[in-house]
């Protein structure tokens, strides 16, 4: 991780207030975050912090009340509405908590979706679809409507689909809140299989303790602000390799012993 | 921990990779997503049939008439004034009573609101889609294209249907009113003129339907369409 870091993404005194009726809700209080090419990172934190919150602002998916959001040194709200399309269909690749397939289009029809925005022809289409449903391991199913599959094989079409133009960010809300114990084990499995290889900047708001093992940075957050952040080799020491207690497995590929402790 | 530089898509420069959809792309989508509605769509179709079949039947019911008084002459006329028509046989015209205008007046709003409805609900029960297909890139004008499309294509459907219908339903009363004279005498021209007047109404109305449920859909800002779902 010692090598020369590019930011590609970076928040910069962003708050979001949605108001109800004559209430204020500040969602966000003031975020700065500096998130580095190929980094895994988690963003943690109670239900009703603002993880989701900050997820949209981070994808161009809201705006931001204050604030700006810089994407490869590019701030979003400059954008027009092609480029912003542009952002969403090349640069950023999204994973939901509810999978959000289109129910009537096949695994396939979905994960082809986004290469037919960005003008990829129909057949390289169909081949890249196919390759990278394999690759989440789907190989044989894409025919089938996201009905038609279980809930984890549902987010691994998502997965594929997030992959579909080879985006330089994958930002994921909650990607294993809707899924069992090993079934979210192995999207996380999956997304760090593609941070690794693909070398993707892995963004995911998050609950689930299990990902902490394999996230580069744990960005906590509490009540609209950013309560600390914190690295993996501090975070085994603060946290006591918690997510290694529940769910028994290493980080593969951890370039630190990380049995050693008590 | 080897990682190598990430995505191709922050290489390249942005003014050849602009959004797009062919033309030919998005009939083929609104085609499947009618087709996988097959139902819905039905629906929706048949309440432009009724509409357009209606507006066929009035229209194609007076150009009858015309054939008759332009050779029945003056017994046509008073056959035509019994059966309810107001005929001017200096100009050999024939319209509609007062009352019966009113009426295919109202029936026709009451159409529309069928399929404004309709249109309204099937854009409305796919808001989250519509999110999902802006996450994706999508431009509000793909989206508004989409919805477009359909309702052309359901449009041209339950016009060109209901056109039919109601014309040849107009026939068959004529003939039943007015015994098989009234066949011997029809104005073709002016018959192809209604039903296709009828086919276009008919799409308008279609059109028009999906127009402003279509245009705030597209609109919307994704994550507010997504979030619309739960
Ligand atoms: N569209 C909205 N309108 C009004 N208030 C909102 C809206 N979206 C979020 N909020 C509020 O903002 C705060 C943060 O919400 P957010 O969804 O970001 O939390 P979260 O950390 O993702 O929670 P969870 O873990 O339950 O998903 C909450 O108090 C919520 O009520
Ligand atoms: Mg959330």
């Amino acid at each position: 991780m010692n090598e020369e870091r590019r930011t590609i993404v970076r928040v910069v005194g962003v708050t979001k207030s949605f108001t109800m009726g004559k209430v204020e809700v500040m969602a966000l209080k003031g975020v700065d975050l500096e998130i580095f090419e190929g980094e895994y990172i988690s963003i943690m934190g109670p239900s009703g912090s603002g993880k989701s919150t900050l997820f949209n602002m981070i994808g161009g998916l809201d705006k931001p009340t204050e604030g700006k959001v810089f994407i490869d040194e590019v701030d979003i709200s400059q954008l027009d509405a092609y480029e912003l399309a542009w952002l969403r269909n090349r640069k950023i690749g999204y994973i939901f908590q509810t999978f959000n397939l289109i129910p009537v289009m096949s695994a396939l029809e979905n994960v082809t979706l986004p290469m037919t925005f960005a003008g990829m022809n129909a057949d390289d289409a169909q081949d890249k679809g196919i390759e990278l449903l394999k690759l989440v391991g789907l190989g044989e199913r894409f025919q089938h409507k996201p009905l038609e599959l279980s809930g984890g094989q549902q987010q691994r079409v998502a997965v594929a689909r997030s992959l579909a133009n080879d985006p330089a960010i994958i930002l994921a809300d909650e990607p294993t809140g809707n899924l069992d114990l090993s079934t979210g084990e192995e999207i996380i499995e999956l997304m760090q299989m593609l941070s690794e290889e693909r070398g993707v900047t892995i963004i995911s708001a998050t609950h689930d303790y299990k990902m902490l093992n394999v996230s580069d940075r744990v960005i906590w957050v509490r009540d609209g602000v950013v309560d600390r952040v914190e690295r993996r080799e501090e975070l085994d020491i603060s946290v006591g390799g918690i997510g290694e207690k529940l769910t028994g497995t290493k980080r593969n590929g951890s370039p630190e012993p990380t049995g050693e402790r008590g | 921990m080897t990682k190598q530089a990430a995505g191709a898509g922050k290489s390249k420069g942005r003014i050849d990779r602009l959004i797009t959809l062919s033309f030919a792309k998005s009939v083929e989508i609104s085609f499947k997503s009618l087709q996988v509605r097959f139902f819905r769509s039905m629906i929706t179709v048949s309440s432009l049939v009724l509409a357009v079949s209606f507006l066929a039947f009035v229209l194609v019911n007076l150009d009858v008439a015309g054939g008759l008084l332009v050779h029945g002459g003056r017994d046509a006329a008073t056959a035509l004034s019994a059966a309810g028509y107001d005929v001017d046989l200096a100009d050999g015209a024939v319209s509609m009573s007062a009352k019966e205008r009113w009426i295919v007046i109202l029936s026709l709003l009451v159409c529309t609101v069928g399929i404004v409805n309709a249109q309204l609900m099937s854009v409305t029960e796919r808001f989250s889609e519509i999110g999902v297909m802006k996450c994706l890139g999508a431009l509000d004008s793909m989206i508004l294209r989409l919805f477009l499309l359909e309702a052309a294509m359901q449009g041209l459907l339950g016009a060109s249907i209901g056109a039919v219908l109601g014309g040849l339903i107009s026939l068959l009363t004529g003939a039943v009113r007015f015994g098989l004279a009234a066949w011997a005498d029809l104005p073709w021209a002016g018959m192809l003129g209604s039903v296709g007047m009828a086919t276009l109404a008919g799409c308008l109305l279609s059109l028009l339907g999906v127009l402003y449920p279509a245009l705030v859909a597209a609109r919307m800002e994704p994550i507010n369409a997504i979030r619309a779902e739960h």
